[in-house]
């Protein structure tokens, strides 16, 4: 496969690991999606610099990531806008670059959103487990050995140099997410909404919550008004199949929005986030404010329908 | 009866087909589980067998979920329980108490039981696999005798180890990866549940029978493979 020494990690900041569009098919055994937090930005990324838009990926959050190339390749930079520098200069965001041997590419200061993939030419070549290169660290397996980049790593690319004719490749300002500190997800109501009283329901769509310092890669942690359950509704539910976007309310009341870690949950779902809003609840910066808008699936799918559409066009612009 | 049938955000739905943990309404959702896999359906993506429900993952854009409910509603005809007793039982050994089960001896107090008798109730029954989930290959198992229902620790563990058997109300189950939990850890087994390197990496899936056979620490390395 023309493996080659790519990406040396000097440091991965909070948190950096290999991702792609995620593990599809295993949920019956347990086994979760993982996958990039942002798939829109993960999935332009990789067009951008000429992989398949499931190529991997590197996922770097919020802060303190520094890694050197060790051979030429074709970079680009997407998701949230965290300061990205090749070489102490500021690197254009959804934009293809050329990196050299030796470059550092570094992101230096979060300005808005909380988590950027980092694309290369012929895409981040480790093994595929259970058809996805994605990282679930819960587990220990996929990514770099089932866990989380640490300084000294070295990721291997595939075939880099045959992606250089990349260079310069761009989208319009139109195709790339606005973000926000202040964020509206736009959810269906879940299917076990009535088990909240009319006044809890009322509540979570009024409330301005705030994204808590423990929020992660499993889920965005809500701090924020608790909400009322029916009296005589059980403390929690038999566990059931979930998915990402679901948002569970525990025992506390305080919401909970799950991302593509979680298979089964035992807590009541009052909203589930729309397909089309999930990249963009994958940037929900801890500190970030969270509302939540009702509407209905035939205009979620809508919605869902543009978000492909873009990627769509964005393929054609560069397929030969 | 027909299922209910709700809608988990746009690309899923939950399809409830009985409540509580009872091997009849499990069975139903395995049977659905198999009709839909047979069935071929364009847009569908994944199911998720839980206790008494079905999750159906579709694509919206090439599935709709009204013509989906309807699909799926015209396959939920069921005949009587079938039994599923003919089917082979899984014996997984246990090395009960001590460092591999430090919550044997508070379980049994709790119960006012010895040590013995615990272990004769937990290895005592087939056991059947209602559902995989919480982490890749944890099977939840029941029921679990009365006599053994024992409810949650206060406060979860954030660490225990791979192969733990535990016991939580009238549910047991074995953490196949190390991960946090807040069940009564009764003992350990020796066996893999779990190995991305084999090609069926969950050792038991939903409506698997499973028996645990108590063994001395010394007898546990045998099984290791």
């Amino acid at each position: 496969m023309d493996r080659v020494d790519l990406l040396e990690i000097l440091a991965p900041g909070i948190l950096a690991t290999v991702q792609d569009s995620g593990r599809q098919g295993y949920r019956q055994i347990g086994v979760a999606p993982s996958g990039a937090a942002d798939s829109y930005a993960c999935r332009i990324g990789n067009l951008l610099v000429g992989n398949l838009d499931s190529a991997a990926v590197v996922e770097i959050t919020l802060m303190g990531f520094q890694a050197r190339f060790k051979r030429e390749a074709v970079v680009a930079v997407t998701g949230a806008d965290l300061g990205a520098c090749l070489n102490g200069a500021p690197t254009t965001m959804w934009t293809a670059f050329r990196a050299a041997p030796g470059d550092i590419l570094a992101v230096t200061a979060p300005v808005l959103g909380c988590r950027a993939y980092l694309a290369v030419g012929g895409g981040i070549g480790v093994p595929t487990v259970m058809g996805s290169r994605a990282t679930n660290t819960g587990a220990g397996f996929g990514g770099l050995d089932g866990r989380a980049l640490v300084a000294g790593d070295v990721l291997p690319g595939t075939r880099p140099q045959a992606h250089l004719h990349c260079v310069g490749r761009s989208i319009p300002a139109a195709l790339r997410p606005t973000y926000t500190s202040a964020w509206i997800l736009r959810v269906i109501p879940g299917p076990q909404a009535d088990q909240f009283t009319p006044a809890g329901r009322a509540l979570f769509f009024e409330a301005v919550y705030t994204a808590s310092q423990k929020s992660d890669r499993t889920g965005v942690r809500l701090d924020g008004p608790a909400l009322e359950t029916q009296p005589g509704a059980p403390g929690s539910i038999l566990s059931e199949g979930i998915m990402a976007g679901a948002i569970q309310v525990p025992g506390d009341g305080r919401p909970i929005i799950l991302l593509n870690e979680t298979v089964t949950g035992g807590y009541r779902k009052i909203a589930v986030v729309v397909s089309a809003d999930l990249p963009l609840l994958g940037q929900v910066a801890p500190g970030d404010t969270v509302q939540f808008q009702e509407t209905e699936i035939p205009t979620a799918v809508r919605r869902l329908r543009q978000v492909e559409a873009a990627v769509d066009w964005v393929r054609a612009c560069w397929t030969d | 009866m027909p299922p209910v049938i709700r809608h988990l955000g746009d690309s899923g739905l939950l399809v409830e087909l009985g409540t509580g943990i009872d091997p009849a309404v499990n069975q139903r959702v395995q049977q659905l589980q198999q009709r839909l896999q047979r069935e071929n359906i364009d847009g569908l993506v994944e199911t998720v067998p839980a206790y008494c429900s079905l999750l159906v993952v579709y694509d919206p854009l090439k599935a709709a979920p009204e013509a989906l409910k309807r699909r799926i509603t015209g396959l939920c005809r069921f005949e009587a329980a079938v039994q599923s007793d003919e089917q082979a039982v899984r014996d997984i050994p246990v090395v009960y108490g001590g460092e591999d089960g430090p919550d044997l001896t508070s379980v049994a107090d709790y119960h006012g039981l010895s040590v013995e008798e615990v272990v004769r109730l937990h290895s005592g029954r087939v056991y059947r696999v209602y559902m995989i989930g919480f982490t890749p290959g944890y099977p939840y198992m029941g029921k679990l005798p009365e006599a053994l229902n024992t409810p949650r620790r206060e406060t979860p563990r954030t660490h225990i180890p791979k192969g733990s058997v535990a016991i939580a109300q009238r549910q047991t189950g074995i953490y196949p990866v190390v991960s946090p939990g807040g069940w009564q850890i009764i003992g350990r087994t020796p066996v893999s549940l779990f190995d991305t390197r084999r090609d069926t990496p969950s050792l038991l899936a939903m409506g698997d029978r499973v028996r645990f056979l108590p063994v001395r620490p010394e007898e546990a390395a045998k099984w290791t493979g």
